[in-house]
């Protein structure tokens, strides 16, 4: 023990730019160091910020509620009923349907988009993307207002069905419906979808679109083969980018979804608010967490599945 | 259209906007030709083959493949293959699929396909890379990989656009040689992007010698190195010595001429029809002066002069010669013997002389 303490203090006492010199050299040296001190700041931040409250969370989610007052002996008591009262599995399930057919509209439609400016503009591609992310410059609430006029009772789409004779009425399923919510969930999230497809389609080399053509591909097969197997990574990032938040998000269904657009958003946002169960809130939480885990795990694989397959 | 063309450009032009890349061009190529194109950067090389390839489309004149004009057929149609100028290996595919990316179309079962694959890695010596991805290989071995995915669909035309620019001299020389016993086993045509002079002397048959997308010369190596038609494309290939010079008289094919450093001496046409008192250039190789310490004897075609510099190449000498009544100085290049090292240190003059084949006339600048 004291050997070794004289060891570690005498290059320490000789040299301290020594020191120096060997940290800033092992930083030279190991391509990994250097990569963990770039990481550090986020890191440290991200523990704070992101794993404490997950830890919050976690515990919590095994209390239970007790009239006003939290019991914060362990119990498994919440897990038990999120698995046994079907209204839960009922609404965790309609989110991730609800979001994964806005993930899938967003990415579909966005996709022509990205691909448009990427391959066929070829002058001011920064003014299109510009143009394309413009609604976004306006805040999330707004754009879920404009389109409650759009789809509303006498709203855009009402009056100008009416106005040309084609229904009587006002359809009432345009608002407060699950397609409302997916609607306006797919444009919301669409700047997320077009920004990593368009990088990814811009960074394939156009003499591999050449090269297969030239090998006996026609458009159809060219963009199976490769443009769609190099895009992949900008497919997959935009599906994850709108599929994870889109599924907990709360405000969406609680302004157009009516009672069968409420999404499990809505149930977390009542724990935590009126009904006053945070256990129940937390464990909800941490069921929606794993499930999308889960999707998007499965999600990855298949693509590069698929991939390996078209290939 | 001559009868035994497999490839005939006719009259070619393109424009980019108001930019003309290629200018009016005519080019026959024979089947199992290796042709080349050979040029300086920017000379619209790369836009004819493309234009082969289908690409670009000429703007005027008319492409025939195999007798077909091609100006509606779409390039996955076409009976040729590129091997593109970067290589344009697919990342996301190994190398056995890579190589096998054309073979789709065949409708062939999968052992077959990989069966072809493995005869193409053992042709271009790589047998054990199917399984590497393209970032995993080095500059020749992509170009390899490239050659052998065109190779495989067994096209009629192989366009290649510098292949080999990317190689260093000693893997370059051997792909070159690799290429020729490649194209002759096989037996497709080349068409050969190169702007390296050397290079299209030792691989092709036929050269077209371009220049802001006119074909300033079409012909043989040989052709093209001992008759060449103007300055530029004498002076784009290999080293040559200009002189200025006057006709002094004309006997069909024999002509008396005055030239500026030489005298007057006497010279051959060839072809072209010269009148007296017109002024011509004389070209005359490096190589093909002879130096000696003492006047040979022939008089009328030989002078003096000083060694001004000189460079020992091992195998041969650079001589850089001031002759009276000259400017610059004549470049010769002679084998090194016993007797040339004596040449190299100007303190006497030396005798500079030719035979009347060595002398190439052409027009005034
Ligand atoms: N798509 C295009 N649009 C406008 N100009 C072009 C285009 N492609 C080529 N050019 C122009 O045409 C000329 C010929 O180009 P090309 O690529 O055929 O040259 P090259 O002979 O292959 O040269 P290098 O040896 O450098 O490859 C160049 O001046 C180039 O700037
Ligand atoms: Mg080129």
């Amino acid at each position: 023990m004291s050997e070794q303490s004289i060891h570690t203090s005498v290059p320490a006492e000789l040299a301290p730019p020594g020191k120096v010199g060997r940290l800033s050299r092992l930083m030279h040296r190991s391509e990994r160091a250097r990569g963990y001190g770039l990481i550090a700041p986020a890191l440290t931040f991200m523990l704070c910020a992101i794993l404490l409250p997950f830890a919050i969370l976690v515990v919590m989610s095994f209390w239970t509620a007790t009239g006003f007052d939290f019991d914060t002996s362990f119990s498994l008591e919440n897990y038990k009923q999120a698995l046994e009262r079907p209204i839960y599995a009922a609404l965790l399930e309609r989110s991730l349907w609800m979001s994964g057919i806005a993930t899938v509209a967003a990415v579909v439609l966005c996709y022509p988009m990205a691909y448009f400016v990427a391959f066929h503009v070829h002058r001011h591609k920064m003014f299109w993307i510009i143009l394309m992310t413009l609604p976004f410059w306006t805040s999330y609430l707004l754009r879920v207002f404009a389109w409650k006029v759009v789809l509303g009772y006498e709203g855009v789409i009402n009056s100008f069905l009416i106005s040309v004779g084609l229904i009587e009425e006002p359809l009432e399923v345009l608002l407060y419906s699950q397609s409302a919510v997916i609607i306006t969930l797919a444009h919301a999230w669409a700047a997320f979808a077009i920004l990593p497809m368009y990088v990814s389609l811009e960074k394939i080399d156009r003499s591999l679109l050449e090269a297969a053509t030239d090998l006996g591909d026609g458009p159809v097969m060219r963009f199976l083969r490769v443009t769609l197997p190099l895009s992949l990574p900008g497919v997959i990032s935009a599906s994850l980018l709108i599929f994870i938040p889109t599924t907990g998000d709360y405000i969406t269904p609680a302004l157009l979804g009516g009672p069968d657009g409420a999404m499990i958003g809505n149930l977390i946002q009542k724990m935590f608010g009126p009904i006053n169960n945070w256990p129940m809130g937390a464990t909800l939480s941490i069921l929606l967490m794993l499930c999308i885990s889960v999707i998007c795990v499965l999600f990855i694989l298949l693509t590069l599945f698929v991939r390996r397959r078209i290939s | 259209m001559t009868e035994d063309a497999y490839i005939s450009i006719r009259n070619v032009d393109k424009y980019f906007g108001k930019f003309q890349a290629v200018d009016d061009v005519t080019i026959d190529i024979g089947q199992g030709e290796f042709f080349s194109l050979l040029g300086s950067s920017g000379c619209g090389k790369t836009t004819l083959l493309r234009m082969l390839a289908g690409f670009e489309n000429p703007t005027h004149g008319e492409i025939y493949i195999d007798g077909q004009p091609m100006s509606d057929v779409p390039p996955h149609h076409r009976p040729v293959n590129m091997v593109f100028q970067n290589y344009a290996i697919f990342p996301h595919l190994n190398v056995r699929d890579n190589i096998a990316y054309g073979l789709r179309k065949h409708k062939l079962p999968k052992a077959k396909r990989y069966e072809m694959v493995d005869e193409m890695l053992d042709l271009i010596k790589l047998p054990d890379y199917g399984d590497r991805r393209a970032n995993e290989l080095s500059g020749g071995q992509r170009q390899r990989i490239a050659l052998a995915r065109a190779l495989i669909l067994r096209p009629k035309v192989l366009l290649l656009d510098e292949p080999l620019g990317a190689l260093d001299k000693q893997l370059r020389e051997q792909m070159q040689l690799e290429l020729r016993q490649l194209q002759r086993t096989v037996g497709i045509t080349f068409v050969f992007v190169t702007h390296d002079q050397e290079e299209a002397l030792t691989l092709s048959d036929r050269i077209a010698v371009m220049s802001e997308g006119r074909v300033l010369q079409l012909d043989t190596p040989s052709g093209l190195y001992e008759r060449p038609h103007s300055r530029q494309v004498a002076s784009f290939i290999g080293t040559m010595n200009f002189f200025e010079a006057s006709v002094k008289g004309v006997q069909g094919e024999k002509v008396d001429i005055s030239v500026r450093g030489l005298g007057d001496i006497a010279a051959r046409t060839t072809g072209q029809s010269l009148a007296e008192g017109e002024k011509v250039q004389v070209a005359v190789r490096p190589e093909k002066f002879v130096l000696t310490a003492d006047q040979p004897g022939t008089p009328s075609s030989s002078v003096p002069g000083i060694v001004e510099t000189s460079a020992y190449l091992g195998e041969r000498s650079h001589f850089f010669i001031r002759l009276e009544g000259l400017d610059q100085t004549v470049a010769v290049s002679a084998q090194n013997s016993a007797g040339t090292q004596a040449f190299g240190d100007g303190s006497k003059p030396v005798w500079l002389s030719w035979t009347e084949d060595s002398l190439v006339l052409l027009p005034p600048e």
